[in-house]
């Protein structure tokens, strides 16, 4: 299921200024104003996706399933519109993601006929290795990242875009758009390629490859604000609905299936709950929320005290723990 | 609230949201004038933080901050964890934020001259620059540097916030000293759109509230400025410009071109034409996901089909019909080095400006600038963070713009050919004169015919390897066997030509190229010509082997590597150069201290060490037989 903004959209201003979608007609850009933070948003990430497709030889899109990659996919729509994305799509999944998440991944995939590819790590998967009895870290570093580098490998992608943005975490706003990895997936934070421009240097040497982030300069908001004038579709998690959750260490943890043991003492309790981020349903928190359409989502974010990534188990394993995972490999 | 009211609230808010423009600048200043303090308190103040990132906050500060009990905002911007232990900026960082009238993106750059590179990279997107003094230090030596930067790179509009404004009790003199200084500055410098603000980025006066202490001051807070300094770059009235990124192809029927419109507009029925090849057609149409589009502006990414089948690839730039802009393969322009290798002068570099890459190679510089000075001084190479002017000139004629006129056709990146990193960005001035003046002359005898006329196909042998590695001794030995079976030859030797052609150059590595380069383009001729050449040079970097290789045809060039171990050469010694190196009296001595980069994938590969001279010259032979090189 997605969740559509039905009659909510209609008198908002398109947002492009052209001729066939909106309904009072086309909105010619006047001199004086050059276009809106948003248009500049969107102009930049598709002139990044093109970049990556005329230059590189095998770009590949990592999509997670949540707000940022379905911004991200919707902007490879329009980058090569009418042809599809000359990409593959790929998703690395831990296999403990929400079921939602699958179900509209590949319902998405399959609407815009894409060319997706979905990988799981075969040896965590044969060693059983999952958050509970492995830890959030391990999970992560096996699952994820580990995933990650083998899918890459396995088909020789010399380019993956992310969704990242650099409001997420401080040391994402100091990564470039065109991030470079030794053949080994290692980012060198200390021993960045200037990026100077819209001057993108994709040369490499065969093995390395390159992590392309063209969600780089927008903000939390901006997704949103985006999400909810171009209506894309995303998963119905983000929006309130009774769940099943138990509180574990301050974490409003959804029992998603069968596979999450419970504590001594701990009783799942039905809470209308949302999720602001998703990933593996037990590393992210739920937050409780009456929020259940896209204006409340956003009026709750520009009211809410809590950041974006709080709501994820990993980033607060050590300190600096994300610019760690990054030089390692993670994404 | 009931969700209709929500949803009618915040209608209201993202109909004011959507109107906001995006203001992108940079923040530069020395070590320790508070940069990052300055924008954590933008962000504390615009209330960008969230509880929890707070709460990180006055943690950190406590642990590792330097303001005692109080928020140490510049760890909210300082992400890498080095930088938090050594308390300074290394790279850049980017980061957003929003008010009530626009959004914001600045890059954080550092303050210290080794990393003026990244405070370039910083203002290569800004469209204004804050510049932060520092009130009891005054204009500095870093002040004048980045004041340099930012106003080559094209920023107009200067924010000067003087702040430390509490240590010196708020005193207006102070500060009206200092702006008089900056003013004087920036009109040697050719600007005059500047605004100067006394800010305490600490205690948050003028900053984004005004100053219950500097009541003398009555402009702007540096926020107020910055949300409503007019951001109008004038692009989209400027003429049509737009480089093709990508041509869109999905079937038979489609063909479209992609690309970011770097100048003017575009509308359906505008007459158009294709640089370089200067094909005019007209705009058919404007293709977007969300449907056709009547009016194209710049800054937009965009679809262009076009009515007539033109030819345009990536690299082509698509102009107004009457207002091209001019083609070109050689220039002069602004340079700055961003490598730890400094630029070699006539080393092939590959060149990325607009959406074209291709190879391209710099001159001896004209002067560099002291970018704290102003000051032109004379020099033969660029070293890391020197600015300076040189010609360029490529391998293929390009579109261009000056880059006062714009950045996306006037700014060029710098890679180089091995390392793949990024070593330099240029900002064309003008084009020269000798490239559209001088043509290649036509001629009527070709090298097919003077090569049938000696019976041979004509190629280069080019051997490399250490002083001593027997080089010349085997090349000697292969051009005699040549010449035995009849085939036309030369032999260019390293210490020979030194003698003539290249007597003026010496060894230090700007000079070695230019060494290579006379003697690949001499062995071009001498192909041209129909000879077998035969190049015995140490030829110490793969750049220049490449440029040598590159000159001729795919099939004409074969590298042998000398292959023979520096012991070895050493123990030979046949001039006496390696114990002269050793004492001292020879400098930049290859093997010894000066690199020798070894082929890679060179077509043979000799170790004279355990095969006789003779032996290697016959396998040479057999090589350029076996390549169908002699004829007979």
């Amino acid at each position: 299921m997605t969740i559509n903004l039905g009659t909510a959209h209609k008198h908002i201003r398109k947002f492009s200024n052209s001729s066939k979608t909106t309904a009072t007609g086309p909105q010619p850009l006047t001199m004086t104003h050059g276009l809106t933070h948003l248009q500049r948003l969107e102009s930049e990430a598709i002139h990044i996706m093109r970049e990556v497709v005329a230059e590189c030889e095998h770009p590949v899109m990592l999509y997670s399933i949540g707000k940022d990659s379905a911004v991200m996919l919707h902007l490879a729509m329009k980058a090569f519109h009418p042809s599809k994305p000359p990409f593959p799509i790929l998703h690395v999944d831990t296999t403990w993601k929400f079921r939602e998440m699958i179900v509209f991944r590949d319902d998405t995939a399959k609407k815009l006929g894409l060319d997706l590819i979905v990988h799981t790590n075969p040896d965590g998967l044969a060693k059983g290795v999952n958050p509970f009895d492995h830890g959030s870290a391990l999970h992560t570093e096996i699952m994820k990242t580990e995933a990650l580098k083998q899918a890459l490998n396995q088909y020789g992608f010399d380019a993956a875009f992310g969704g990242a943005r650099r409001d997420e975490e401080k040391s994402r706003a100091k990564e470039r758009i065109f991030s470079f990895r030794t053949a080994q997936h290692r980012w060198d934070p200390k021993n960045q390629r200037p990026e100077l421009w819209q001057l993108y240097n994709t040369r490499m040497n065969r093995g390395e490859s390159l992590r392309v982030f063209p969600l780089s300069n927008w903000t939390e908001l901006d997704i949103w604000q985006y999400i909810y004038l171009e209506n894309i579709p995303i998963v119905p998690l983000y929006f309130a609905k009774e769940r099943p959750v138990v509180d574990r260490d301050g974490q409003l943890i959804m029992v998603d299936d069968e596979r999450m043991p419970l504590l001594p003492g701990e009783e799942p309790e039905m809470r209308v709950v949302r999720f602001r981020t998703l990933g593996c349903y037990p590393l992210t928190g739920a937050v409780e929320s009456p929020a259940a359409t896209l204006p409340e989502i956003i009026q709750e974010m520009l009211l809410t005290t809590s950041s974006e990534r709080s709501g994820r188990v990993i980033d607060h394993d050590q300190a600096a723990s994300m610019e760690k995972k990054k030089q390692e490999g993670y994404f | 609230m009931s969700s209709a009211q929500a949803d009618a609230a915040i209608q209201t808010y993202l109909d004011a949201q959507q109107d906001k423009d995006l203001l992108r600048f940079i923040t530069c200043g020395s070590v320790d004038d508070g940069k990052s303090t300055l924008i954590g308190r933008l962000l504390y103040e615009s209330k960008l933080l969230f509880e929890d990132q707070l709460t990180a906050l006055a943690s950190d500060s406590r642990r590792v901050g330097t303001q005692g009990e109080e928020l140490d905002f510049a760890l909210l911007v300082d992400g890498l964890s080095a930088e938090r232990e050594q308390g300074i900026t290394i790279d850049v960082a980017y980061r957003a934020f929003t008010t009530d009238k626009r959004k914001f993106i600045v890059a954080d750059t550092p303050g210290h001259e080794q990393y003026t590179r990244n405070m370039a990279t910083g203002a290569s997107t800004a469209d204004l620059a804050v510049i932060l003094i520092d009130a009891r230090k005054g204009i500095l030596t870093q002040t004048r540097r980045h004041s340099y930067i930012v106003t080559q790179l094209g920023i107009r509009h200067l924010v000067v916030a003087i702040n430390k404004m509490d240590l010196v009790e708020y005193n207006q003199e102070v500060f009206e000293r200092i702006e008089s200084d900056y003013r004087e500055l920036a009109t040697s410098m050719g600007v005059d759109d500047i605004v100067c603000i006394p800010v305490s980025a600490l205690k948050g006066d003028n900053v984004t509230e005004p100053s219950t202490v500097m009541t003398w001051y009555h402009g702007p807070t540096l926020l107020a400025h910055l949300e409503t300094v007019s951001n109008t770059d004038g692009k989209a009235d400027e003429r049509f410009l737009m480089p093709v990124q990508w041509v869109n192809r999905p079937n038979q029927n489609f063909r479209g071109f992609a690309g970011q419109i770097a100048s003017g507009r575009a509308r359906p029925g505008d007459e158009i034409r294709v640089l370089p090849s200067a094909r005019t057609s007209k705009i058919a149409k404007i293709v977007t996901y969300d449907g056709e589009c009547e009016d194209a502006v710049a800054g937009q990414s965009v679809t262009l089909v076009m009515e007539d089948e033109v030819d345009a690839s990536r690299g082509s730039v698509i102009c107004a019909a009457d207002d091209p802009v001019s083609v070109a393969d050689q220039f002069e322009a602004s340079i700055l080095w961003m490598d730890n290798e400094p630029m070699l002068p006539g080393r092939p570099y590959m060149i990325k400006i607009g959406t074209r890459l291709l190879p391209g190679a710099i001159a001896v510089p004209k002067y560099t600038v002291n970018v704290n000075t102003f000051e032109h001084i004379a020099a033969k190479t660029l070293e890391l963070n020197e600015f300076g002017v040189c010609n360029i000139s490529l391998d293929d004629p390009v579109p261009f713009t000056a880059y006062t006129e714009n950045r996306d056709l006037g700014g060029f990146i710098i890679i180089d050919r091995f390392t793949n990193n990024t070593v330099g960005m240029g900002l064309i001035h003008f084009a020269l004169r000798r490239a559209s003046n001088i043509h290649w002359q036509a001629l009527d005898v070709g090298k097919d015919t003077r090569a049938k006329k000696k019976k041979q196909r004509p190629c280069v042998l080019w051997f490399t390897g250490l002083s001593g590695s027997g080089k010349s001794t085997v090349a000697n030995l292969v051009e005699k066997r040549l010449l035995s079976q009849g085939a036309h030859t030369y032999l260019l030797d390293g210490d020979n030509v030194r003698h003539g052609l290249n007597k003026d150059l010496g060894f230090t590595d700007a000079d070695r190229v230019e060494n290579i380069r006379r003697v690949a383009e001499v062995s071009r001729l001498m192909v041209d010509a129909g000879l077998i050449v035969l190049v015995s040079f140490i030829s110490p970097f793969r750049s220049e082997r490449l440029m040598a290789r590159e000159l001729v045809e795919r099939e004409e060039f074969f590298e042998v590597f000398i292959d023979t171990p520096l012991e070895i050469c050493e123990q030979r010694d046949p001039k006496g150069l390696y114990a002269k190196a050793r004492r001292g009296e020879i400098k930049n001595f290859t093997g010894i201290d000066s690199d020798y980069e070894q082929p890679e994938n060179a077509e043979l590969r000799i170790d004279t060490s355990v095969k006789s001279a003779e032996q290697s010259a016959d396998e040479i032979v057999r090589f350029l037989e076996d390549a169908g090189k002699l004829v007979t």
